[in-house]
């Protein structure tokens, strides 16, 4: 079955001070996704995770830039698309939930009012249909008492629900993909694992596929079936969550699993030395490597290439690169 | 395995683009502000040198009110005109310049050491301090400022100073307003917390903590109300309540030459306002960029 | 425990509501911080956990002395805090710092990072400058960093540098607790290791007590020698670390546990029990106040609130199942 979603080779550039300063916050980035599963994208603070996002629904800022690659959605190309068809797009087959929902709700309109926004745009509804489909979407959602909840506003609304609320937005246009932007970081320990059990039934009943952004290995481990760790504007390492928990290959995934505390154990954390990387100043060779406890001269002067093992794996790393032994068993290209 | 890219040398670092480095560090000055206001704080300055005549006596051999040099009448002695009085204008206008930029200056000086104390104490000690300044700083607001000086400028007589400290008084209100803000919401900032936390005495985290993070807002305020001040004093001395004659000052100039600009002689008015005009053009401008410059937060202002 | 560093008792803090534009009446309270008890040894680690709402930003803001209780004692080397005036009350100051959440503001963005680290000595002692100097040094390379960086202004450092900052700052006196309110949350999964392992080092070195106040089970258990759970301005349980984490007996401990993410995507974990959300400490449930959440609920929950139990060696629940 071919993929919802292949994004090959993803190029996106900032363009600042008037042109003369160029960062490249995606650099060279593929991946693939087929409905109904989760992929994580993790990765810390600047390290191009939500820039890759952006790219994918067209809602880079005005500074930044697609400067390379393909993203293949349902079989068409979105980097060639115009604004107009990708607003489109978006609301209909790709939603977002993002981190704030507070953020994202607007607080002068009640709840109905912005759930049924996206189904009376993509979806042509109106009157009698589309309250019941807002109803039937807040259900979803797990809102008790929909038909009254409708009427309210979102400052009447605690956080949990609220982010349940952009939840139900995102699936008013009946998307095929959903990018969720951290979206529990700011709700309680609690709350966060309703709606992370949510989100599972949600993809179970509708097989839509969702790309999982955080920097919290315990959600992938939790939701994810796919895992793509980001450094540095690149993807140093992806495949198949059990995969990479069991048998991580790059330093830097094997390096974030060592460092998070385990429940019950006072186990020592591993702490990676130095700090993640600026973008507009990076080392050269690989970006990792003043970090890395496997550094090796060749990681200072060139950069890794992407190596494939089995179907999904796809590492970048000099260590596990041995380009000069004999190549595994049968290996598809 | 199958390596899916070529391998690479790491790719220099990409040639940035754009405007030349002269231009780009052209660019990070405020130049026009500056093309106007270094000349004139030189002139001020080097008044006496530069000079031709003495401002306050008649320009020997000139006619009274001759015009400016280009028009018939005029001469090269005298090139900006002469007065009623035959002084020459230019020479006028340089003197006058250091009166207006000293009052302004000094006067924005005491009005922001005034409002900004008033605004700090009244925001972090809070309670009926900051009721009691509050309340004055409604009231003071509610004087209309130019007749306040106006009224104080009669009861004190005119010279500089009093003016200085007439204009000081008159204009901390907005200070004391805007800084009091600023101090309310640095007040719940962790690191003046953590002093307080740490047993600093409220001198301290005032000193300290409050005080520097208050002088960015200070100065751009200030900025911008030099030219209030310059041309409240400007008014004043319209009105003759300003700095005493013969000393000369924009505003007076203004003053004597009212009644002789319906009669044609226009460079004894056009001179001293475009002046005005200019300083407090440049005053604001500066002011804009330092408000960029210094806290992009504060762009509203 | 042989003579505790800082004792809490009984603490409440409720919170006036007011109502009414001219007679402000005062119809409410919000019962912040509703009885707590808990102690904290010299050299130790005690978590507090919770979820929003649960007390315990009050509860530390009660320690630091920013704000006054509605009853209750906080002892520190068996003195209550309250009554501290004078050298006492400054030599408290000295004594108990706070490291915050947020990296970014805890530091003056005015102030070199020598003279930052330096405020504390400079308030409290009066020692010359070098010996400021070196005790700034000093501190600053208990806590990884270069001493050279004192000349330096904080906004030239990373997130997790200023916490460390901020850590050396707490340090500068003698002092012998440190409440860290969710200290490591704001910074990047690679940096919290660092931190986290740079406080204990710190702990085993200067002997410093830490109130780690914090919303993630595993990091809060990682650090700490026991743990309070707190809900809703209660104890709910109060135990030895790894005690919590092999056994825990309270509902909402277990619910806790249940909604905490694995480590591992074959780790099984049971489906939540919890329903609801968090109830308002402006009118708390009666009795026991997780009585409308709890799956183990029994009618005699809602009328009598339960009182904490020791029903093991250091280890106190308060719930009627035990």
């Amino acid at each position: 079955m071919p993929p919802l979603l292949q994004v090959s080779d993803l190029q996106t550039s900032f363009f600042t001070f008037g042109g003369t300063r160029v960062v490249k916050a995606v650099d060279g980035v593929s991946f693939s996704l087929h409905a109904g599963e989760t992929l994580g994208l993790v990765g810390e603070s600047g390290c191009g995770k939500t820039t890759t996002c952006l790219s994918l629904v067209g809602l880079l800022p005005p500074a930044a830039r697609i400067v390379g690659g393909r993203i293949d959605f349902v079989g068409e190309d979105l980097t060639q698309k115009p604004p107009g068809e990708m607003r489109h797009i978006r609301g209909r087959d790709i939603a977002m939930i993002l981190q704030d929902p507070m953020a994202s709700l607007n607080p002068l309109f009640s709840i109905y009012t912005q759930v049924a926004e996206p189904a009376y745009y993509h979806q042509g509804l109106r009157g009698r249909s589309l309250r019941q489909r807002v109803q039937e979407l807040l259900r979803a959602v797990r809102i008790p008492s929909p038909e009254l909840r409708m009427r309210d506003y979102p400052h009447q609304m605690s956080g949990g629900m609220r982010q349940r609320i952009v939840g139900a937005i995102a699936l008013a246009g009946g998307p095929k993909l959903i990018i969720a932007d951290e979206p529990t970081t700011n709700l309680d320990v609690t709350i966060q694992a309703q709606y992370l059990d949510l989100l599972k039934d949600i993809q179970q009943e509708t097989g839509v596929a969702i790309i999982f952004v955080t920097h919290n290995l315990g959600i992938v481990a939790r939701m994810c079936d796919k895992l793509a760790v980001m450094y540095a504007g690149k993807l140093v390492e992806q495949g198949a969550v059990r995969d990479l928990f069991n048998a991580p290959k790059h330093p830097y995934t094997k390096a974030l699993l060592g460092s998070i505390p385990k429940l019950g154990s006072k186990e020592p954390l591993y702490a990676i030395p130095g700090q993640p990387p600026n973008l507009a100043n990076l080392p050269a060779g690989c970006a990792f490597h003043p970090r890395c406890a496997y550094a090796m001269p060749r990681c200072t002067t060139h950069e890794p290439r992407e190596l494939r093992f089995g179907t999904d794996w796809t590492v970048r790393c000099w260590l596990v690169d041995q380009a000069d032994k004999e190549p595994y068993g049968s290996a598809t290209a | 395995m199958v390596s899916t890219t070529a391998p690479t040398v790491s790719p220099p670092v990409e040639a940035a683009r754009g405007l030349p480095r002269w231009l780009r560090l052209v660019r990070a000055w405020p130049l026009l502000p500056m093309l106007i206001l270094v000349p004139l704080i030189l002139v001020a300055l080097c008044a006496d040198v530069i000079a031709p005549y003495d401002p306050i006596q008649p320009v020997p051999g000139a006619k009274i009110y001759a015009p400016p040099f280009w028009m018939p009448g005029g001469s090269m002695h005298a090139l900006l005109g002469t007065d009623f009085q035959g002084r020459d204008i230019l020479s006028r206008l340089l003197f006058g310049a250091r009166v207006s930029l000293i009052v302004g200056v000094m006067g924005t000086l005491v009005a922001g050491s005034l409002g900004a104390a008033l605004g700090i104490l009244a925001g972090y000690l809070g309670g009926w301090v900051d009721q009691v300044i509050m309340r004055v700083t409604d009231a003071w607001l509610a004087l209309p400022a130019l007749v306040f000086a106006i009224f104080l400028a009669t009861m004190l007589g005119p010279s500089m100073w009093n003016i200085i400290i007439i204009l000081g008084l008159v204009y901390w209100t907005r200070y004391a307003r805007v800084i009091r803000g600023e101090v309310l919401s640095l007040r719940e900032r962790e690191f003046v917390k953590l002093a307080e936390i740490a047993g600093a005495r409220r001198w301290r985290v005032i000193r300290r903590h409050i005080l520097p993070n208050v002088l960015n807002t200070t100065m751009i305020l200030a900025s911008l109300t030099i030219g209030v001040v310059i041309i409240a004093e400007a008014s004043l001395s319209f009105l003759g309540v300003g700095v005493p004659p013969p000393q000369p000052a924009w505003g007076s100039m203004l003053a004597e030459a009212r009644s002789t600009l319906m009669a044609g002689k226009w460079w004894l008015t056009v001179w001293p306002g475009l002046c005005i005009l200019l300083v407090v053009l440049a005053t604001q401008l500066f002011g804009d960029w330092l408000r960029v410059r210094l806290d992009p937060q504060l762009r509203n202002l | 425990m042989a003579a505790p560093l800082l004792e809490v008792q009984g603490l409440q803090k409720y919170f006036p509501v007011h109502m009414g534009l001219f007679l402000r009446r005062q119809i409410a309270w919000v019962k912040a911080v509703d009885g707590v008890d808990f102690a904290i040894a010299p050299g130790e680690t005690l978590g507090l956990i919770g979820e929003s709402g649960c007390g315990k930003t009050t509860t530390s803001k009660l320690i630091l002395l920013q704000e006054q209780p509605t009853a209750g004692t906080i002892r520190f080397d068996g003195e209550d805090i309250f009554t501290l005036q004078g050298q006492g009350l400054l030599r408290y100051r000295r004594e108990v710092q706070v490291v915050f959440q947020d990296p970014y503001s805890s530091l003056s963005p005015r102030m070199r990072v020598g003279d930052i680290i330096a405020e504390p000595l400079e308030i409290h002692t009066t020692l010359s400058r070098h010996a400021l100097q070196e005790r700034v040094a000093h501190v600053l390379e208990l806590v990884g960093l270069q001493p050279d960086v004192a000349p330096l202004f904080p906004h030239e450092f990373s997130g997790g540098q200023r916490q460390r900052i901020a850590i050396a700052r707490a340090l500068a006196t003698n002092t012998r607790l440190i409440v860290l309110d969710e200290p490591v949350s704001a910074l990047d999964v690679s940096i919290r290791a660092q931190i986290m392992n740079q406080l204990e080092h710190l702990q085993q070195t200067l002997g410093v007590s830490y109130l780690f106040i914090g919303h993630d089970l595993a990091t809060v258990a990682h650090i700490s020698h026991r743990i309070a759970v707190m809900y809703l301005g209660q104890i709910a349980e109060l135990a030895d670390s790894l005690e919590l984490c092999a056994h825990p007996l309270h509902p909402y401990t277990q619910a806790l546990f249940t909604a905490a993410l694995p480590s591992h995507p074959d780790e099984k974990r049971q489906k939540l029990a919890l329903s609801g959300e968090v109830p308002s400490a402006l009118n708390p449930p009666s009795g026991c106040r997780f009585h409308p959440r709890c799956p183990h609920a029994m009618p005699h929950c809602a009328h009598e609130a339960p009182v904490p139990k020791e029903v093991a060696p250091q280890h106190t629940v308060a719930c009627h199942l035990y």
